[in-house]
C-alpha cells in the first residue's frame, strides 16, 4: 500500500477511500462526450477538517485534487485530467442552518439541490431557493462554482449571485470564511461592504479551492405557481417579446426554447412564462398582464398562447424531471450542451446557428434559453443528444459543440461551464491584462498547481 | 453485425444517463437507495451500477470480488425503477441487476456470504442449515391444521419457519386468520422454500427447481389459493410461478385480513397507541399493496397511525431484500439501512413500528437493539397488534 493511500485512510477511514478498479473507472468520467482520465484515488470526506487534511496531503505530495459533486456539468469539469485525488463531496450533505427572517440557508458543500428543496418544503414551506432544472442530485456548491442558474434567476440573477457566504479550503490548506461569516456567526452577505472575495471562487470551476460550506439566499415561496406558453414561428421577434415580458417585473422565470421533436414543436419557438401568487387574484392579475404584454403579437398573427393543460403538471415540476429525457432521444443515454451567456438580442442568430450545426453534423438538437436578471443576459443552451454506443455520433457532438463555442466567442458571448478546451479558447481571446490577473490569482492561491489542474490553464 | 450482449437486457444498459434520480425518493428528502446510502460511492447507486455493467460488458473492467459486492449490495427494493426518469427502460433496471448476478453465479464469483447461502439452500433446503423436519416446528402450540381440503394454504416461508421473530409472526398471523374464520391449512415439514431470494441472487436453476417442486406439491394437494406470511414469497408466487406452470391464486395475509375485518366485525378494544407502518418493498413497490395494511391498523379503535417521511412508494427499505437478509452485505457502517429506517421511525414519535414481513420485522428489531431504543420503540407484526387490541392487553 502506498504512503499516500495509508495517509488518506488515516484521514477519512477505509470506507472513505477507494482505489478499486470500479470506483477509479467510474470517477474518471462524466456523462458528457469528453475522454475519461483515471484518478489515482477517490475519497469521500465527511468534514471540513478532513477536506483540509486531504488538501494538505495533496499539497505536500504535489498530487492533483479534483472536487466533485454529481458530475452533471457534462463538460468534464470533474474529470481528473492529470490524475490524482477525486474528492466526492456528497457525504458532506447536512443542512446546517436556515434563518427564516433573513431568508438564507447554510449548507455543506455536498448538499444536493433536491435535499434542500425537500428540507425547506418540510420545515420552511414559505421559503424556496433557486432550483436549477438539472437533476435533483446536483450539488449546490458545484452549481454556484460554475455560475449556475435556476428557477429564480430571471428575477435575482445567477445562482452564484445568491451566495451569502462561503467556507473554502484553499489549495494551500487554510480554511477560509468569505463574507459575513468571516466576521461573526451570520451568513447574510458574501461581500457588502467588504471587497467581494467570493469572486476568487465562484466561476473558477474548483480550481481555487474546495467549497465546504455556503450560505444561500432564500426567497418567498408563493402559494400558487402557474405557467403559460406563448408560441411564435418568428425567432426574430423573440427578443422583443422577452423584453416586453421582463418590463412587467412580475414573472418568476422565462424560458425560450425550440426543438424539432415531437412534431408539434417543430419550426416553432416557445416562450414558457412562469408566475406565482399567494391567491387567485394575484395569479390572475399576472396572467392578465402577460397576455396584455403579448397581445400585439396575437393581433398581428405572429403568435399565440398554447393550450398546455395536458403538460402543466410536468412544466410546474421542480426540478423538471423530463428534461433529463433528452438524453434518451437518441436512445443512447447522453446529451451535452454548450450554454453561452449572451445578450438577449442575439437569440435569433444563436437559434439559426444551432439548427445549422444540427444539420451539418446530423444531430438531434434542442435549444433553450433562460433569462437572467430581468433580461440583462440569457443563457442559451445548445444541446445535442447522442448515443453512448455510437463513437462517431459522440465525436460529431464534440465537434458541433466546439464550433458552437467558437461561434459564441465570435459573437461576444461568454461560454458557460466551459470544458478545458473551451477554457483555452476563452483565455486565448481574453484581454491579455485580464488574463494576467486571472493567472496571477490562480498562481497565488494555488502555487503548487494541485487544484483541478488542466482547467483554467492556457497550455 | 449486430452486437451481442452477455445479459438479456444488455442492449439498454448504455441508455442510463446517471442523472441520479434513481437514488432519491419522490420528494428528494434523503437518499432512498439503501446500498448508496450505506456505502456512499456512486458506484453503489443504481445509475453507477448501470454504468459499471456497461463497462463490464465492454470489458473495460473485469469481474472481480468488488464488482460482485457492488452488484449484490442491491437490495432489489425497486426504488430505482419507480424514480428513474426514462420510461422506456426503467422497468428493466431490477432485471438487469439480477441478470448480472446470474452471470456472476455462472462465473462463480459471488461474495462469500452469497456462496454460503446457496450452499445451505442446496444441502439443507433452507438458509438456516436446519433439518427439513424442523420446518413445521413454528406451528407448535397453535391449533393450525395440516393442509387437507381447506380453502387456503398458509405458506410461511424460510423466515417464518425458522427464525425466532419470523416464527412469532407466523403464529400470530395463523391465529388471527383462524379467529377471522379463514379456512387455512399448513404444510409444516412438507413446505419448502419459495426461492424468491434465490432468484434475486441469480441462482436461476436452483430457483426453477424449487418453484417446480412447490408447484407439483400444490397441484398434488389440490391447493388453489395461498396466503403468504411474507411478501417475498407472495411476490415470486404471483410473478414468477405462473410462467412455470402454477395455477394457484396468491394473497398476502394483510389482503385477506383487511377484507375479513371489513366483512366480519372483530372484537377490538380501545388501543391508544401511536404506530408507524413500514412498507415492505415486496408488498408495496413490487406489488402495489399499500392500503390494506394501513386499513387494518386504522380499524383498531384508539390507534393513531403516523407516517414516516419516506413511506408508500417512497418507503426506505429495511435492507433485507435481494437476499441481504441472509448475506448481510449492507450490515456495517453508520448508514446501514435497518438503522436508518429505525431512526426515521423514531422521528415520527411512534411507539410501535408495524410490519407485514418477517424479514423486515427481524431487520428492524435488530436495529432497535443496536440503537439501544428498546424502551422507545417496539417492532410488531400487524396481527400482533390486532391480537393485543383484541385481548385488551
Amino acid at each position: 500500500m502506498s504512503d499516500v493511500l495509508k495517509s488518506l485512510i488515516e484521514i477519512v477511514g477505509k470506507n472513505g477511500v477507494s482505489t478499486n478498479a470500479e470506483e477509479l473507472w467510474y470517477y474518471s468520467r462524466d456523462p458528457g462526450v469528453l475522454e475519461p482520465h483515471r484518478p489515482d484515488f477517490v475519497v469521500a470526506p465527511k468534514t471540513t477538517q478532513q477536506v483540509q487534511k486531504i488538501v494538505l496531503l495533496a499539497n505536500s505530495e504535489k498530487i492533483p485534487v479534483v472536487p466533485m459533486g454529481a458530475a452533471m456539468a457534462l463538460t468534464g469539469l470533474v474529470i481528473p485530467l492529470k490524475g490524482g485525488i477525486v474528492v466526492d463531496m456528497k457525504r458532506m450533505n447536512r443542512i446546517l442552518e436556515v434563518n427564516p427572517l433573513a431568508r438564507y440557508a447554510v449548507v455543506e458543500g455536498g448538499t444536493s439541490q433536491g435535499m434542500l428543496k425537500a428540507y425547506l418544503q418540510k420545515h420552511h414551506p414559505e421559503l424556496r431557493h433557486s432550483l436549477p432544472d438539472a437533476p435533483a442530485a446536483t450539488t449546490i456548491a458545484a452549481n454556484v462554482s460554475l455560475h449556475g442558474q435556476g428557477r429564480l434567476s430571471q428575477q435575482y440573477g445567477f445562482n452564484s449571485d445568491m451566495v451569502t457566504g462561503l467556507e473554502v479550503v484553499l489549495p494551500t490548506g487554510e480554511i477560509c470564511s468569505i463574507g459575513s461569516p468571516s466576521l461573526g456567526p451570520y451568513w447574510f452577505s458574501k461581500s457588502p461592504s467588504l471587497p467581494d472575495l467570493s469572486g476568487l471562487f465562484l466561476g473558477w470551476l474548483g480550481t481555487t479551492g474546495i467549497i465546504t460550506r455556503l450560505g444561500l439566499m432564500l426567497y418567498p415561496n408563493k402559494k400558487i405557481r402557474d405557467v403559460e406558453i406563448f408560441v411564435t414561428d418568428r425567432p426574430e421577434l423573440v427578443p422583443e417579446m422577452l423584453y416586453r415580458l421582463t418590463h412587467l417585473e412580475l414573472l418568476e422565470d422565462i424560458n425560450a426554447w425550440f426543438q424539432p421533436k415531437p412534431l408539434v414543436f417543430k419550426d416553432n419557438y416557445q416562450i414558457t412564462i412562469y408566475f406565482t401568487g399567494d391567491d387567485d387574484d394575484e395569479v390572475e392579475f399576472k396572467r392578465k398582464m402577460v397576455w396584455r404584454a403579448l397581445q400585439p403579437y396575437m393581433d398581428s398573427k405572429d403568435g399565440g398562447f398554447m393550450s398546455i393543460q395536458y403538460m402543466k403538471q410536468m412544466l410546474l415540476e421542480m426540478p423538471q424531471r423530463t428534461i433529463a429525457d433528452f438524453a434518451d432521444v437518441a436512445k443512447g443515454g447522453g446529451f451535452e450542451y454548450s450554454g453561452p451567456i449572451i445578450p438577449i438580442e442575439h437569440f435569433p442568430r444563436y437559434a439559426a446557428k444551432l439548427i445549422e450545426l444540427a444539420e451539418k453534423y446530423n444531430l438531434l438538437y434542442a435549444g433553450a434559453a433562460r433569462l437572467i436578471s430581468g433580461g440583462h443576459a440569457m443563457m442559451f443552451a445548445v444541446s445535442f443528444a447522442f448515443n453512448r454506443e455510437d463513437a462517431d455520433m459522440m465525436l460529431r457532438v464534440k465537434q458541433a459543440l466546439d464550433e458552437a463555442t467558437e461561434f459564441a466567442l465570435q459573437q461576444g458571448g461568454i461560454p458557460w461551464k466551459p470544458n478545458f478546451h473551451e477554457q483555452r479558447m476563452i483565455l486565448q481571446r481574453m484581454d491579455p491584462n485580464t488574463r494576467r490577473i486571472l493567472e496571477m490569482i490562480k498562481r497565488n492561491l494555488d502555487p503548487r498547481g494541485i487544484m483541478n489542474p488542466g482547467n483554467w490553464e492556457a497550455n | 453485425m449486430e452486437k451481442t450482449y452477455p445479459i438479456r437486457h444488455g442492449d439498454v444498459v448504455h441508455r442510463c444517463f446517471r442523472c441520479g434520480y434513481c437514488k432519491f425518493p419522490g420528494d428528494y428528502t434523503d437518499f432512498n437507495c439503501p446500498s448508496y446510502k450505506a456505502f456512499g460511492w456512486d458506484t453503489y447507486s443504481p445509475g453507477g451500477r448501470m454504468w459499471l455493467i456497461q463497462a463490464w460488458m465492454n470489458k473495460e473492467i473485469t469481474t472481480s470480488p468488488h464488482f460482485a459486492e457492488i452488484m449484490y449490495a442491491c437490495v432489489a427494493c425497486d426504488n430505482c425503477k419507480n424514480q428513474c426518469v426514462f420510461p422506456k427502460f426503467r422497468d428493466f433496471l431490477p432485471e438487469i441487476f439480477e441478470e448480472v448476478k446470474e452471470k456472476l453465479v455462472e462465473e462463480g464469483v459471488v461474495p462469500p456470504p452469497v456462496r454460503d447461502y446457496f450452499k445451505a439452500m442446496t444441502i439443507y433446503g433452507n438458509p438456516y442449515r436446519l433439518p427439513r423436519d424442523a420446518r413445521g416446528d413454528w406451528a407448535k402450540g397453535i391449533d393450525v391444521p395440516e393442509f387437507s381440503a381447506q380453502e387456503y394454504l398458509f405458506y410461511v416461508g424460510d423466515v417464518g419457519a425458522f427464525d425466532e421473530v419470523g416464527c412469532r409472526m407466523a403464529r400470530s398471523v395463523a391465529r388471527v386468520l383462524m379467529k377471522l374464520e379463514v379456512s387455512i391449512g399448513v404444510l409444516k415439514e412438507q413446505e419448502i422454500s419459495d426461492g424468491n431470494d434465490v432468484r434475486t441472487m441469480g441462482e436461476t436453476e436452483l430457483f426453477r427447481r424449487l418453484a417446480l417442486e412447490n408447484i407439483t406439491t400444490f397441484k398434488e394437494k389440490g391447493i388453489k389459493r395461498v396466503i403468504t406470511l411474507d411478501p417475498h414469497a407472495f411476490n415470486t408466487f404471483k410473478k414468477d410461478y405462473p410462467a412455470l406452470g402454477a395455477d394457484f391464486q396468491v394473497f398476502h395475509h394483510t389482503e385477506i385480513i383487511a377484507e375479513r375485518m371489513r366483512a366480519k366485525r372483530m372484537e377490538l378494544f380501545n388501543y391508544p397507541l401511536t404506530v408507524t407502518y413500514h412498507d415492505p418493498c415486496y408488498l408495496g413497490r413490487h406489488n402495489g399493496i399499500y392500503e390494506q395494511p394501513r386499513n387494518i391498523l386504522k380499524a383498531i379503535p384508539g390507534l393513531k397511525l403516523v407516517e414516516m417521511q419516506q413511506h408508500g412508494i417512497d418507503s426506505f427499505c429495511c435492507g433485507g431484500g435481494g437476499g441481504n437478509f441472509f448475506t448481510d452485505i449492507l450490515g456495517a457502517g453508520d448508514e446501514r439501512p435497518n438503522v436508518v429506517r429505525i431512526r426515521q421511525a423514531l422521528e415520527t414519535g411512534a411507539g410501535v413500528v408495524a410490519v407485514a414481513c418477517p424479514n423486515c420485522a427481524k431487520m428492524l428489531l435488530n436495529a432497535v437493539k443496536e440503537e439501544g431504543v428498546e424502551d422507545r420503540l417496539e417492532v410488531l407484526g400487524i396481527t400482533e397488534i390486532i391480537e393485543r387490541a383484541s385481548a385488551n392487553l
